[in-house]
């Protein structure tokens, strides 16, 4: 059995808050300088270059990439033999978010009742989604989400009959409506089957996924192939005014699902697709 | 004043003119740039066409949801308008905190689309520019036709890069909104692309 200490967790957590706010990890970074190379139109190129220098001044300056930086999504994967001792897990996770926003001179984007709409003013608190897993370790995720793309989501209940043709056309659907206000290029997450919740669930998750580490499932893989290349011929490109580079790249999660459903979600992220991960 | 600043020399010869202060991408020497010195008035705001790439200098205001909301109670049930409003250009941002030693955090537009609901009612006070990022509705478009006004596209997701134009950040009303108050910002080159003019152009289309 192993022990981890609330304490831990609140450092990690504010450590990585502020981390996924000033850098991207190598494989979305990757795909911005190789975006840049490869946009066609003069104005599309002209705009991942400022993106491309975005990301040098944020490193540079410790200036967030993006001035929404997000309400906290953070994904606990738990193993089944770790002990927590210390503080509620939940309060640990929400301390480490509070020092993380504060110490960061992160935005609070948080506002403690959806109607009444006051603000936090701590950024507090997070969305945990814990996860019980055979193992000795703890896996945290930090994926802060902004809300310019997260605000163009959706979920769509197909049917069986609607098959692949009808998850195409729904995330297609979903990024055209999406245009410029979801800061392309975008970043899809994509959640097929499960139920109602669990295929969003998947859809968030598909974001964490590192771009180069396609779908394990021949088929997935496929359609995250062909979707990309649909998604990239809307001809929506950068920020929305034109060119063929319009998502950096798709990624696809699935779950066994109802004979009588075909459960799918499109959650858009931006250019910005944050997420720092660490095993404790 | 617009400055139709050397557009035809660009073309053909060296790339390296006008590219002072605030940002620097060597790549964008090459396209056409105005500069304009705000505020904008409806004059110049004719002047626009959608697909202008355009470099501003001067003070903006920035504001968001909740500062519009606040605004449209005044105008509503009276009260003090947080701004002078002709002629000005509200930058529709919500930035990150300033590091000691910096003038603003991250700066980059927010979505302009959820101030839609409170813009006609601006631009019929006189309100010539907007900026922000992402298509807007058709009543936002009419009041732009009928009032002169303009709405620009900041790169979204620059917010590092953006806030390095910006020379001077002073909250001038709303405080208690944190990063929704607003701001009056000295802005300098600070660069936007024409998305909608008034002559019903529109670079994202219908």
């Amino acid at each position: 059995m192993k022990i981890i200490h609330t304490d831990e967790i609140i450092k990690n957590v504010r450590e990585m808050c502020i981390e996924a706010n000033l850098s991207l990890t190598d494989d979305v970074k990757g795909r911005i300088l190789n975006a840049e190379e490869k946009e066609e139109s003069e104005l599309g190129k002209r705009i991942l270059g400022q993106l491309r220098e975005n990301l040098e001044i944020a490193g540079d300056e410790q200036i967030p990439i993006c001035q929404d930086t997000g309400m906290a999504v953070v994904f606990l994967d738990i193993g089944q033999n770790v002990h927590i001792e210390g503080m509620g897990i939940a309060d640990a996770v929400n301390e480490g978010v509070r020092q993380g926003y504060r110490d960061g001179y992160l935005r609070k984007s948080v506002v403690g009742d959806p109607l009444l709409r006051e603000n936090t003013k701590d950024n507090t608190p997070a969305i945990i989604h814990y996860n019980i897993v055979p193992g000795e370790s703890m896996e945290i995720t930090v994926a802060p989400k902004g809300f310019g793309s997260e605000n163009m989501s959706r979920v769509i209940m197909l049917k069986p009959a609607d098959g692949i043709e009808g998850v195409k056309q729904a995330v297609l659907e979903t990024v055209k409506l999406a245009g410029p206000n979801a800061c392309p290029p975008m970043v899809v997450g994509v959640g097929i089957g499960g139920d109602f919740e669990k295929c969003t669930l998947l859809a968030k998750k598909a974001l964490t996924r590192n771009l180069n580490m396609p779908s394990p499932l021949p088929h997935i893989k496929e359609l995250e192939e062909e979707l990309l290349q649909d998604i990239n011929s809307t001809g929506l490109g950068p920020g929305g005014l034109g060119g063929c580079i319009t998502a950096l790249g798709i990624n696809i999660e699935t779950y066994p699902t109802h004979i009588a459903g075909l459960p799918v979600a499109v959650n858009i992220c931006c250019h910005v697709n944050r997420h720092v991960k660490r095993v404790l | 004043m617009i400055e139709q600043s050397f557009y035809d020399n660009e073309r053909d010869n060296d790339n390296n003119n006008d590219q002072k202060g605030g940002q620097s991408n060597g790549k964008e020497n090459r396209n056409e740039k105005k500069k304009i010195n705000l505020p904008i008035t409806k004059e110049m705001a004719h002047n626009l066409a959608a697909g202008d790439y355009v470099y501003l200098t001067g003070t903006i205001y920035s504001a968001r949801d909740a500062a519009h909301k606040r605004m449209s109670e005044v105008l509503a049930n009276g009260g003090t308008f947080p701004l002078p409003i002709k002629d000005q250009t509200i930058y529709y941002l919500g930035p990150t905190p300033a590091r000691p030693g910096q003038v603003i955090g991250s700066a980059g537009p927010t979505t302009s689309s959820r101030m839609d609901k409170y813009t006609p009612a601006l631009l019929a006070l006189g309100m010539t520019g907007m900026i922000g990022k992402g298509r807007r509705s058709k009543e936002v478009a009419s009041a732009i036709k009928e009032n002169h006004a303009v709405y620009f596209a900041a790169v979204g997701g620059a917010g590092a890069l953006l806030s390095k134009c910006i020379k001077k950040a002073e909250v001038v009303a709303y405080e208690d909104l944190g990063a929704e108050a607003i701001y009056k910002l000295e802005v300098q080159d600070f660069p936007v692309i024409v998305v909608m003019d008034d002559k019903g152009g529109n670079l994202y289309g219908e």
